[in-house]
């Protein structure tokens, strides 16, 4: 299936090189060379490149492509999905995935790239597996390992890899029992210039934090879980007793993973916790423009929206701006036109407002497109779908674990046409 | 394997060599430690080094070791020295402390230096040089260094293949280790190799693999197979049948693995999945996820062969066919599944008269995949979503849009593979994503290939009633910075007016509005489009056309001129007067056009002349004779073929008469078409599909075939049907494991998702790992119920569950048993599936239970080794009781939930009553062989005994050749005793079998009566022949009657129910490896024949200490044909002794020699093609010959 696997940085050098299969000569990076030099911006070079001899299936993540070559038919989902978990499995052992970091750890890339895949299949993916066989580098064990001279490799066959439950390892412990639940939803919007909403849905995900020991079962029901429309599941929620009862039963992982994730779909009403008021024009002829904004709560449930920011792609010929933030500080890059806003919290009784002039090229025609305005916001402590988790049990331990649930809505892709 | 010894011998001697002169000069360099030298320094720290020192340096290395030729050139020195090292020549000083690093005796400095080279590695440095060096290592203790060897060697074995042999024997040796980590990455390795010399050893490697005890062996077998078709395709016929075998595993650890291995090797065998198609259907869920997806893949294809299309009638009714039809087809399509075969037949045979019946198989691949679309991985999501879409009746596609509308979330490289597909599956069937249109709207931010794919998707899902929406959308869409994008939205306006007859004014009108537009490329793309919607209604738009002709002086896009030219040319009658003004214009600057324009200029002028020749004769003169002088070969050609055909000319032909007809027809208006129409020919979510064009190894999706296969083909026996089905647990262990870890390798697979119904079901699979996890205690607490099916599921659980409803239902449970004792129960409403499912779901359901029991069995074996537990049978007989019941109730199908539920609460009870009548089992460890297996037994039965009294455990001395172990303890047994030997003689009914031979004592006072074995519960392969029922035992009396069991080769307990009149007990029997085979007389010649064709991995020796009283010959012989059912062989040398063998079931010959040392010590070898039945022989018999 998958041949070889090359990782690019932004400056176009392969850094990494790794082959399952006979040696693929990098030489074959070239067509996706050629293919990011046509595409415009990075995200735009496709996923999937026909060569000669070759398919070349690449996946842009934290500025590092990474390239994947394949000779027959497979897939490409199958190629990309895997390529996602190669770079989950990277931020997981290194915090970051960045070039960096790799290069600091490559025998650990390499060691677990050797581990997840066997010919170019699959293997161990499952991260509590990959850890029990390769220790994540801390620290404090380079320097033990150094001095005793023991290794990062495991030994032994992860009991997970033939247990029912391979994504738990066995004989974990902790003093502290705690199991952590964050419900996060975000809201994907578009609202149109008059401010009414042409499309919201919200996605929501539970990630969860379990540190329990031994193999807790636990069940996490909710009061309403019919707004759960669509969901995926982690393996190891068990599927017909969500069917059957919309209870969430399972075996956790160790450590942390997402345990579901949802969708509460168009047909129900969305509430949308902000509202942007805009007044962005050009006036023919003059070589000045108006920007007006203002933003303000809105079905927040009375909770306060943080961390608001507003960015907007301003049209080309915008030279400069002169603007007044009523509060926080915004910034307006020249080159690449991109006014951003950092509002902090939104205050209902003073509403924060960006007001001023846009300088625009003198002699040219008023620009005929309105930038849209992308709007990021938290709201903490609020699901906004209304979901709300019922209860936790843990059964097959004994000891009481620590629960901890915790709400948060944020603003995925929103978006203010204007 | 001698010209493989010889390339053996060779470099060692070579790598000896450089290994002293290194060590020579590790004196001299010590100073300049190379550890802290940094990776990137070290050819700094060459060069540093000044050149009269290095050679010095070099000098003495090369005396030291080489012997004397000192002072010379030393790059060739080191040349000749070092043999294996061509590649050191030209560059002769790289790497070297890298090599003395490697040389060294610490591991620590080992690691460092693999590191280094793992990391110049994974840069693309080409290190192929320090291979000698690095190879030595791959025996090193240390696992990491060992592990990072591999790499390396994995990497560069095909580059230096003679080499690379070095390191196999200790591949074969790993092959055979006790540890199946170790094992299975000794193979992995080994097939990683591509050198074409080992594949026989290869092959020999996969093909023992393939049948090992551990489930991940078996796995890392099956990525090995495809790995040696690429290295040597001519072993393709051995490798199908490895594929065959392993198909039919049964654990899902496996089954992923060998369905990739046949998608490569061998996908057009479709007929060996036949007999695995429902065993995979059901395993799937519990498949990894990788698996899935290649699993899915390939039942895909499986299908369309298979089953009729299920949307066979509305085809019919497309063409016009019978309405009656379709109501009933409706009612058909969920209900008819469990209908009888003849039923199916008549439907295949006139499925064009009579409504379309579901194959059920073709239903449960349905069923069993649609909870995948649940699944985290796009992947998988993906394939069950193809799988619908190629295989599902119309009416039941819609459930994959909701899933692939929620992976429109995930990643962007994730969106554009799905929208692909999305934009293939709205073509065919829109109504499907209708719903989802607004997931479909574009944002800004959205990179411009994904904007693209949207659109596509929206234009296709536009009808008359969403058109206005959509149309607004691409109103703001125009108005995007981003051009190309923009261009692709009018070019979809242009495709929604020619598909929507209504809106075609509105979306006209909107284009020509765009006409003005200030952007000369969304002009351009405008003027396209118009084009090609006026040909639709020219006649009412002239003033369209007039409109664009005065844009002529404006827009500079090539193509755009051409369209605009195109149009005046075949509308001039609209616009008789602009026509020649336009030609007029381009006449002057003809020769600055484009090509496309010029051709363009020329068609106009050709139109203008034959309908306006008045006007227009010069003008098109002018541009003919322009165009003949042009550059391009085509606009000559094209000039010159116009002027022959409209100019009359005396020489003209017929063919000018017809100029006019030939110009001016009537053309039709161009379609505007997805140019995603067709794609769903190859089959979606593969890399064809998204590349439209066919890739290598792509598989065609069949078309349906006219009548369905039979059906039949997939009917395995229905005893072997439960188990396949259900049994994945039989994870065989690799011997009676003797410690904690060996335990949890055995932990067997179950499935997860598949297995719950109800509540009770989830909870299970957690139990028994929380034993696992928490220690030995509720471990033997299970014991007790060893041999029962559902009690050890439901076990731990009991005593947390506190769920009400649960409660209630046990309630429920307890009237029902009183109520109903005989009567057969049905299972309650609440649990039952849709109807069309229930069959095969009970068939699973039952399937379980039982093999729950066969789980926990096993773990009793691996308990009594611990020898800690031992079980109090009070409760046992109740739930014996239990099983009667269900034997009544379900004599023919599988227990209900119903009985399941009952025994739950026994279980309740019988862990309240907690482990006070524990005792630990001596363990006395005569003959370990014996032993064990006894000891094992004894728990079995335990398991079964009435009171709550300790057995103890019954050690059969060893007699001289016969030993009798013990099937049924008469108190177990309520007074019924049973042994059993293993009597050596030949089973005649089955030569392959093994005779056992079992002896009944009826201790009671009354008589027992038919005496019968149930429900043989056996390891893939094996087989059981019973014994006679045996009608009538009296009282005190004894009757020994043979059964034949084939273990296959293989110390697995056969597992199976002796039935009484009143009672039946759970046993098994499980062969000593020396059971496993016959006599086999050779000649000495011949043995030493035969022993000359096993060596290699299928020879295995150990040293051994003779025991005090097996010192002679004499008793030597005793011992090992007491050990192993094995013949002498006749011998020259009085210190051998050999022994010859066959195993029963494959007929392998199996060779023992003992060969007697100095004193005490001796020398045994076996030689086996049966690795695994090897090595546990030679275990056995040392532990004979050292007693």
């Amino acid at each position: 299936m998958i041949h070889s696997l090359f990782l690019v940085n932004a400056t176009g050098d392969i850094f990494l090189e790794k082959h399952w299969k006979s040696v693929v000569s990098r030489s074959v990076c070239d067509y996706f060379f050629e293919a990011q030099e046509r595409a415009t911006e990075p995200e735009n070079i496709p996923p999937v490149i026909p060569t000669p001899h070759h398919y070349l299936i690449s996946v842009l993540r934290h500025r590092i492509y990474f390239v994947a070559v394949i000779q027959s038919e497979v897939p490409p989902l199958f190629v990309i999905e895997f390529l996602h978990r190669v770079v989950d499995t990277f931020q997981d052992y290194f915090g970051v995935c960045t070039e960096a970091a790799i290069k600091d750890n490559v025998v650990v890339v390499y060691e677990l790239l050797e581990e997840m895949l066997d010919n170019g299949f699959p293997l161990a993916t499952e991260s509590n597996i990959l850890k029990e066989l390769i220790k994540p580098p801390t620290i404090l064990r380079t320097v033990v390992n150094t001095i005793t001279g023991s290794t990062n490799v495991g030994e032994q066959l992860p009991t997970g890899q033939l247990s029912v439950v391979p994504w738990r390892r066995t004989g974990v412990k902790y003093t502290n029992n705690e199991a952590y639940f964050d419900v996060v939803e975000e809201i994907d919007a578009i609202i149109d210039k008059s401010g009414s909403t042409i499309t919201a849905e919200i996605q929501g995900v539970i990630d969860a934090c379990v540190k329990l020991t031994g193999m807790p079962d636990l069940t996490l029901s909710f009061m309403n879980p019919r707004l759960l429309d669509d969901v995926s599941f982690h393996p190891c929620v068990r599927f017909k007793r969500w069917e059957a009862e919309r209870i969430l039963s399972f075996i956790p992982p160790d450590g942390n993973f997402r345990l579901l994730s949802y969708h509460v779909s168009s047909q129900n009403l969305v509430a949308i916790p902000v509202y942007v008021k805009h007044n962005i024009t050009f006036r023919e002829g003059s070589s000045q423009g108006r920007f007006d904004l203002t933003l303000g709560p809105k079905q927040t449930m009375g909770k306060a929206v943080e961390s608001v920011l507003v960015s907007s792609q301003l049209p080309r010929g915008v030279l400069n701006t002169s603007l007044n933030p009523s509060q926080g500080t915004y910034t307006f890059d020249p080159v690449t036109k991109l006014l951003s806003w950092d509002v902090g919290k939104i205050n209902p009784q003073k509403l924060p407002s960006l007001k001023g002039t846009m300088s625009l090229q003198a002699g040219a025609s008023k620009p005929d497109e309105n930038p849209t305005i992308n709007i990021q916001f938290k709201i903490q402590q609020l699901a906004i779908s209304g979901l709300k988790v019922n209860r936790l049990d843990m059964y097959g331990e004994k000891y009481k674990p620590f629960k901890g649930i915790k709400y948060m809505t944020k603003a995925g892709k929103f978006q203010v046409r204007t | 394997m001698t010209a493989m010894q010889k390339l053996l011998q060779l470099p060692v001697n070579a790598v000896n060599i450089v290994k002293t002169v290194q060590g020579v000069a590790q004196g001299q360099e010590e100073a300049r430690s190379p550890v802290l030298t940094p990776d990137s320094g070290q050819q700094n720290w060459y060069s540093a080094v000044q050149p009269e020192e290095l050679r010095h340096l070099r000098t003495a290395s090369t005396t030291g070791g080489g012997g004397g030729e000192g002072g010379g050139e030393w790059g060739e020195d080191r040349g000749t020295l070092e043999e294996g090292l061509s590649s050191a020549q030209t560059q002769p000083l790289r790497h070297d402390d890298l090599k003395e690093m490697l040389d060294s005796n610490k591991d620590s400095l080992k690691l460092e230096a693999m590191k280094r080279i793992v990391a110049m590695i994974a840069r693309g440095k080409n290190a192929s040089d320090l291979f000698p060096a690095v190879v030595k290592n791959v025996a090193c203790k240390n696992i990491e260094v060992k592990k990072l060897v591999y790499v390396y060697l994995v990497r560069y074995a095909e580059e230096q293949q003679d080499l690379a042999l070095l390191s196999i024997s200790t591949f074969q040796r790993g092959l055979k280790d006790p540890n199946q980590l170790i094992r299975a990455s000794a193979l992995r390795v080994l097939s990683s190799i591509r050198v074409t010399i080992i594949v026989p050893i290869m092959m020999l490697a996969i093909k023992e693999a393939a049948s090992d005890m551990s489930p991940y062996v078996r796995k890392t077998a099956a990525h090995a197979i495809p790995k040696l078709y690429s290295l040597d395709p001519e072993q393709k016929d051995q490798l199908i049948e490895v594929i065959e075998k392993l198909l039919a595993d049964k654990t899902t650890l496996v089954a992923g693995s060998v369905v990739m291995a046949f998608e490569e090797v061998c996908p057009e065998r479709i007929d060996l999945i036949h007999k695995n198609y429902r065993k995979l259907c059901n395993l799937l869920i519990d498949v990894e996820e990788w698996g899935q997806v290649v699993i899915i893949n390939m039942l895909t294809r499986y299908a369309r062969t298979q089953f009729l299309n299920p949307n066979i009638n509305e085809s019919l009714l497309e063409e016009g066919g019978e309405k009656a039809f379709y109501g009933s087809d409706d009612d058909d399509d969920d209900d008819d599944d469990d209908d009888d075969e003849e039923k199916k037949a008549e439907a295949a045979a006139l499925a064009k008269r009579k409504p379309y019946v579901m194959d059920p198989d073709h239903r449960l691949l349905l069923r069993n995949t649609k909870p995948l679309l649940q699944s985290r991985n796009a992947a998988v999501v993906m394939a069950v979503a193809q799988l619908y879409f190629h295989l599902a009746p119309k009416a039941e596609v819609g459930v994959i849009a909701k899933a692939l509308v929620r992976l429109m979330r995930s990643h962007s490289e994730v969106q554009y593979v799905v929208l692909q597909n999305v934009a293939t599956m709205t073509i065919k069937r829109r109504g499907m994503f209708e719903p989802y249109l607004k997931s479909f709207y574009i944002r800004s931010t959205d990179p411009t290939q994904i904007k693209i794919l949207k659109l596509e998707v929206l234009t296709n899902l536009a009808n008359e009633t969403n058109i206005s929406t959509i149309l607004r959308e691409f109103q703001t869409y125009i108005k995007s910075m981003d051009k190309d994008f923009v261009a692709a939205t009018i070019q979809a306006i242009g495709r929604c007016a020619t598909n929507i007859g209504e809106v075609r004014d509105t979306c006209l009108n909107g284009l020509v509005q765009l006409l003005s537009n200030r952007d000369e490329l969304v002009v351009a793309e405008s003027v396209v489009v118009i084009k090609k919607l006026l040909q639709m209604q020219p006649e009412q738009h002239s003033d369209i056309i007039k409109h664009m002709a005065k844009l002529t002086d404006n827009i500079q896009v090539p193509m755009a001129r051409a369209s605009i030219l195109w149009l005046i040319g075949e509308y001039c009658e609209h616009v008789p007067k602009i026509a020649p003004d336009v030609l007029r214009k381009m006449a002057k600057t003809f020769t600055n056009e484009e090509d496309i324009v010029k051709l363009q200029i020329i068609n106009l002028a050709a139109k203008l002349y034959l309908t306006n020749s008045k006007q227009t004769k010069l003008l098109t003169q002018y541009v003919l004779n322009l165009a003949k002088y042009d550059q391009n070969y085509d606009i000559r050609d094209r000039a010159r073929f116009i002027r022959q055909l409209i100019v009359p000319t005396d020489k003209s032909g017929a063919l000018s008469k017809y100029a006019k007809k030939l110009f001016l027809a009537l053309k039709p208006a161009p379609v505007l078409e997805s140019p995603f129409k067709d794609r769903d020919h190859f089959q979606l979510g593969s890399l064809s599909h998204l590349l439209n064009a066919k890739a290598g190894g792509y598989q065609e999706l069949p078309d349906w075939p006219e009548s369905a296969p039979d059906p039949s083909v997939r009917n395995v026996e229905v005893i072997r049907l439960l188990e396949r089905v259900t049994t994945l647990t039989s994870v065989p262990e690799w011997t009676k494991c003797t410690s904690r870890k060996e335990r949890k390798e055995k932990k067997v697979e179950k499935p997860f998702y598949s297995d719950s119904e109800g509540e009770s079901g989830p909870t299970e699979s957690a139990d028994s790992e929380s034993d696992s996890g928490s220690g030995s205690q509720s471990g033997s607490e299970e014991s007790g119920s060893g041999s029962e099916s559902e009690e050890s599921e439901e076990e731990s659980e009991s005593e947390e569950e506190e769920e009400e409803e649960e409660d209630e239902e046990e309630e429920r449970a307890k009237k029902k048993k009183k109520v109903d004792k005989s009567k057969p129960k049905k299972p309650e409403s609440a649990e039952s599936d849709q109807s069309s499912g229930e069959e095969q779901k009970r068939i699973r359901k039952g399937g379980k239970d039982r093999r729950s029991g066969t789980e926990s069995e096993s773990e009793d074996e691996s308990e009594s080794e611990s020898s800690e537990s031992e079980s109090e049978s009070e409760e046992e007989s109740e739930s014996d009781t239990d099983i009667k019941k269900k034997k009544k109730t379900a004599a023919s199908k599988p227990p209900p939930k119903q009985t399941k539920k009952e025994s739950k609460k026994e279980t309740k009870e019988m862990s309240l009553l907690d482990l006070d009548d524990f005792e630990p089992t001596p363990s006395p460890q005569v003959t370990p062989v014996n032993s064990f297996l006894s000891n094992s037994l004894v728990t079995d039965l335990e398991g079964l005994s009435l009171t709550d009294t300790v057995l103890a455990p019954t050690t059969i001395a060893p007699s001289s050749s016969v030993r009798l172990y013990e099937l049924l303890h008469r108190i177990t047994g309520e007074g019924l005793a049973v042994e059993y030997c293993f009597s050596r003689q030949p089973f005649s009914p089955d030569p392959h079998m093994v005779a056992v031979q079992i002896q009944f004592t009826n201790n009671t006072t009354s008589e027992a009566k038919s005496l019968h074995i149930e429900e043989p519960k056996l390891q893939s392969g094996m087989r059981i022949k019973e014994f006679p029922e045996i009608e009538v035992l009296p009282a005190g009396e004894s009757v020994n009657v043979v059964m034949g069991i084939d273990f296959c080769d293989s110390t697995q307990a056969a597992n199976f129910q002796l039935c009484t009149h009143i009672r039946k007990f759970f046993v098994s029997i499980q062969p000593p490896v020396g059971e496993l085979m016959t006599p086999a007389f050779l000649t000495e010649n011949e043995f030493k024949k035969e022993q000359g064709q096993l060596m290699g991995m299928n020879e295995i020796s150990e040293k051994l200490t003779l025991g005090e009283k097996c010192q002679s010959e004499h008793v030597i012989v005793e011992r090992v044909t007491s050990t192993a059912n094995l013949s002498r062989v006749p011998c020259g040398s009085d210190k051998e002794s050999r022994f010859a063998g066959k195993t029963v079931s494959s007929g392998s010959l199996v060779l023992v020699t003992v060969t007697r040392k100095d004193g005490a010590g001796a020398l045994l070898t076996v030689n086996c093609e049966k690795m695994v039945i090897g090595t546990m022989l030679v275990k056995d018999i040392l532990q004979a010959l050292t007693q």
